[in-house]
């Protein structure tokens, strides 16, 4: 088994506040981890950093064995091209907690999009894709609905499908069902289980849900303060933990 | 009334000049807001700065000063305009300017979401720009140019002290020549009232047709 990510002593503050503080981290290739933490403890951003929307101060992060945050020029170390940016970024997607699908555009548009213009498909194939995935995620009948006529749910599924379309090799989550009425977390966990069961793709997914950790995940790790507190099977983790501190916040999870 | 009617031509071809002045000014103000609002959001320094230079300078100094200033001034460094040439451009950079104003707080209005979402889905900057950011701003900036529009109509009066004849120009001449005001300065004052009403009808089909079945967040 091969390392997907790597977090070797990275640190992030925003100004004063430590985000990150010399935190480390590995998730393996095909895993499925989910984070859990309360509020505030850097969760996003951790996910942002692997998706490079937000750059590190210190350390060194890797995706599929390559640096994220540096490329080799001779023997220096220096900050990574655009060009770098975009080829990290295709190994990885990203599904967010406001769905943040373009309004603009259909879902068949929303999802057609990358492909089309990122991977430079023809509209065809691009669009045959989008109708495929789509379909894997239970929405061929709402191809030409605008974002605006769709459930959170069925905006969820679309932005799943978005993600999936220029078939990275790590999916993140970031409170994917945090925004939905309870009645819809159903059918969006559900198409989340059917990606993570696919062996070869990785998965993390952020959430206050231990629900949705449950059923994703084969490994939950607790992050506080900067540091992951403690890590183990979801099973173990959940109902049994070992430090005070996740156990306090299980505990408040619990009473919420 | 058989004032007007006598006068007639005269108002129109005020009417023609009012007009075509406003198209042409109008043109070039969409240009340059386009232009430089977007510069504003460029990865480049140099062209983010020169885009706040020229929206500070011409959303700072007034209208009718930028006219005299190119009628009157660009002469002595050696540069003749027509008039027409000076009209347009005077209110061209003016209105370009508060256009830019619009075009910028439109785009910073889309949510910044959308950008995280563009960024993970790796589109460059002008796809970003143009497939996400400018269709969702170009709704929010409807009904704002829809009332540039309607001064820039409305200022195109200045330009009667450049020596063109557009309405208000025409107006002035008719009132020297009958030796009588009020309906004439009416007649006038209607005629831009009509103009701003079909202005606006018009924008809000555009703005309606560009909104089609979607609803627009943050407008509606
Ligand atoms: N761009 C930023 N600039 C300044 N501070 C930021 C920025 N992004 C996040 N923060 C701060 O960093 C801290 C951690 O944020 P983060 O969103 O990663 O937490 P989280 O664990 O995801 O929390 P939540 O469960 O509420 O989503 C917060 O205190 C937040 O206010
Ligand atoms: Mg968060």
């Amino acid at each position: 088994m091969t390392e997907m990510i790597t977090f070797e002593n990275v640190c992030k503050s925003f100004g004063k506040t430590v985000i990150l503080n010399d935190f480390n981290f590995r998730v393996m290739r095909g895993e499925k981890v989910a984070i859990i933490g309360p509020s505030g403890s850097g969760k996003s951003t951790l996910l942002r950093i692997i998706m490079a929307l937000q750059d590190i101060d210190h350390g060194k992060v890797s995706i599929d064995g390559k640096p994220l945050w540096e490329v080799n020029h001779g023997r220096h170390l220096v900050k990574p091209t655009r060009r770098h940016l975009r080829d990290m970024r295709s190994l990885v997607g990203m599904v967010f907690q406001n769905f943040n699908l373009f309004p603009n555009l259909t879902a068949l548009g929303n999802v057609a999009a990358a492909p089309r213009h990122v991977l430079g498909l023809s509209k065809k194939e691009s669009e045959a894709r989008a109708a495929a995935l789509l379909a894997q995620v239970g929405l061929s009948e709402k191809l030409s609905n605008y974002p605006s006529t769709l459930s959170g749910g069925q905006q969820q599924r679309v932005a799943i499908a978005r993600a999936m379309a220029l078939e990275p090799k790590v999916m993140l989550f970031d409170e994917a069902t945090s925004a939905l009425d309870p009645e819809l977390v159903g059918e969006v966990l559900g198409v989340m289980r059917d990606l993570a069961s696919a062996r070869d793709l990785t998965v993390l997914v952020v959430t206050h849900q231990m629900g949705v950790a449950r059923a994703i995940a084969d490994r939950v790790c607790f992050m506080e303060g900067g540091c992951v507190v403690e890590e183990g099977g979801p099973e173990a983790l959940l109902s049994q933990p070992k430090n005070e501190r996740t156990r306090a916040f299980l505990r408040a999870v619990h009473l919420a | 009334m058989a004032l007007i009617w006598q006068y007639r031509f005269d108002l129109l071809v005020g009417l023609w000049w009012t007009l075509k002045l406003s198209m042409m000014s109008a043109s070039l103000a969409l240009v340059l807001s386009m232009f430089f609002g977007i510069a504003r959001y460029s990865r480049n320094p140099a062209i983010r700065i020169s885009a706040s230079v020229y929206i500070e300078f011409f959303r700072g100094t007034s209208a009718l000063a930028q006219l005299f200033w190119l009628f009157y001034v660009l002469p002595y460094m050696g540069v003749d305009l027509t008039p027409t040439q000076c009209a347009v451009l005077g209110l061209g950079l003016c209105f370009g300017a508060y256009g830019a104003e619009v075009v910028r707080a439109c785009i910073e209005a889309v949510p910044k979401g959308q950008l995280d979402a563009a960024a993970a889905l790796n589109f460059s900057w002008f796809q970003t720009m143009r497939i996400v950011v400018l269709p969702e701003a170009l709704i929010m900036m409807m009904p704002l140019f829809t009332n540039l529009l309607i001064e820039l109509i409305k200022a195109t009066s200045l330009v009667s002290l450049i020596t063109i004849p557009d309405l208000t120009f025409q107006a002035k001449a008719v009132i020297t020549k009958s030796y009588s005001s009020g309906s004439v300065l009416l007649t006038t004052l209607a005629i831009y009232l009509v103009i701003s009403l079909i202005t606006s009808t018009v924008m809000k089909r555009i703005e309606t047709s560009l909104s089609r079945g979607r609803i627009a967040e943050g407008v509606k």
